[in-house]
């Protein structure tokens, strides 16, 4: 007697589920739906094209509050900053005769290369990641990881070198494309000095 | 002196403003300081070379900032990129 009313209770309770599931699976799409919207509507929010402008426009006021002017003018003309090696550093620096040299990107690898002969070292792969993962990237604007490269180099070269993942040149970055950009350099910096011999040279 | 913080999405962000000749403002940036090197950040300090040379100085602790220094800037600390 008892086995057959627990057989009875299973059966009924699996109609029962048999219909509840059929009433509910629509409903638990529809939820299904809106929670997938509204993670896509967050995603859109996350990303805010004009945030990121302002956030690289406020990076861009600080790495010229920090380099110097000319150093400023190169990133603003050519897209990069040179930093001598350590052991070139009051050896003519600024005349392109320090024994080794760095191009730095925003968000790609440190360059080494021999000033005099445009020989390319090395390439130094570095990040800044934060962790915190504000707006849900640890990504800083690009002026910032300029200057966090910066300020990292030029006070402990060495320290920064040995975080860094060391590439031959050409990993990464185009050496012909890197070729042209010391070459660029290099006009630029003819130009500068002769805008500044004639007494021409303006704050931008 | 002003402590800033180097944000993604945002740019640098004021952690802490002070006068450290006054001891409750020095302990505020104190603490500050710390609790930003405790997040794994890096230190630095912009400054002038005697060669007039522009430079910046990694520091571990509060007490290596110069006194005069206008501000700290932190950032995430480097790692070996692909």
């Amino acid at each position: 007697m008892l086995v057959a009313l627990g057989v009875c209770a299973v059966v009924a309770a699996v109609l029962a589920w048999d219909v509840l599931a059929s009433t509910l699976r629509p409903a638990i799409g529809r939820w299904r739906s809106r929670l997938a919207a509204a993670d896509r509507n967050e995603e859109v929010a996350a990303y805010d094209p004009g945030r990121e402008r302002r956030a690289e426009q406020r990076a861009r006021e600080l790495l010229r509050s920090c380099v110097d002017e000319e150093s400023w003018e190169m990133y603003r003309d050519l897209g990069f900053l040179r930093v001598w090696g350590s052991d070139g550093s009051g050896t003519g620096a600024g005349h392109g005769v320090a024994p080794y040299a760095y191009l730095i990107y925003p968000h790609k690898p440190i360059v080494a290369y021999v000033p005099r002969s445009s020989r390319l070292l090395s390439e130094y792969c570095v990040d800044f990641p934060d962790t915190d993962r504000p707006y849900g990237s640890a990504r800083l604007p690009a002026s910032d990881d300029v200057l966090a490269k910066w300020m990292a180099l030029t006070a402990d070269e060495r320290r920064l070198i040995e975080n860094a993942n060391l590439h031959l040149a050409g990993r990464q970055h185009d050496p012909d494309a890197v070729r042209s950009d010391i070459a660029a350099l290099g006009r630029w910096e003819f130009d500068r000095r002769r805008r500044s011999d004639a007494g021409s040279v303006r704050a931008p | 002196m002003r402590l800033l913080r180097m944000k993604p999405g945002h740019g640098e962000v004021l952690i802490a403003e002070g006068d450290v000749e006054i001891a409750e403002q020095e302990r505020e940036l104190i603490a500050a300081f710390r609790e930003q090197l405790d997040k794994g950040m890096w230190a630095a300090v912009p400054m002038v070379a005697p060669d007039g040379r522009r430079q910046a100085e990694l520091v571990r602790d509060f007490g290596e900032v110069p006194r005069d220094a206008e501000r700290v800037i932190f950032f995430p600390r480097a790692a070996g990129g692909s």
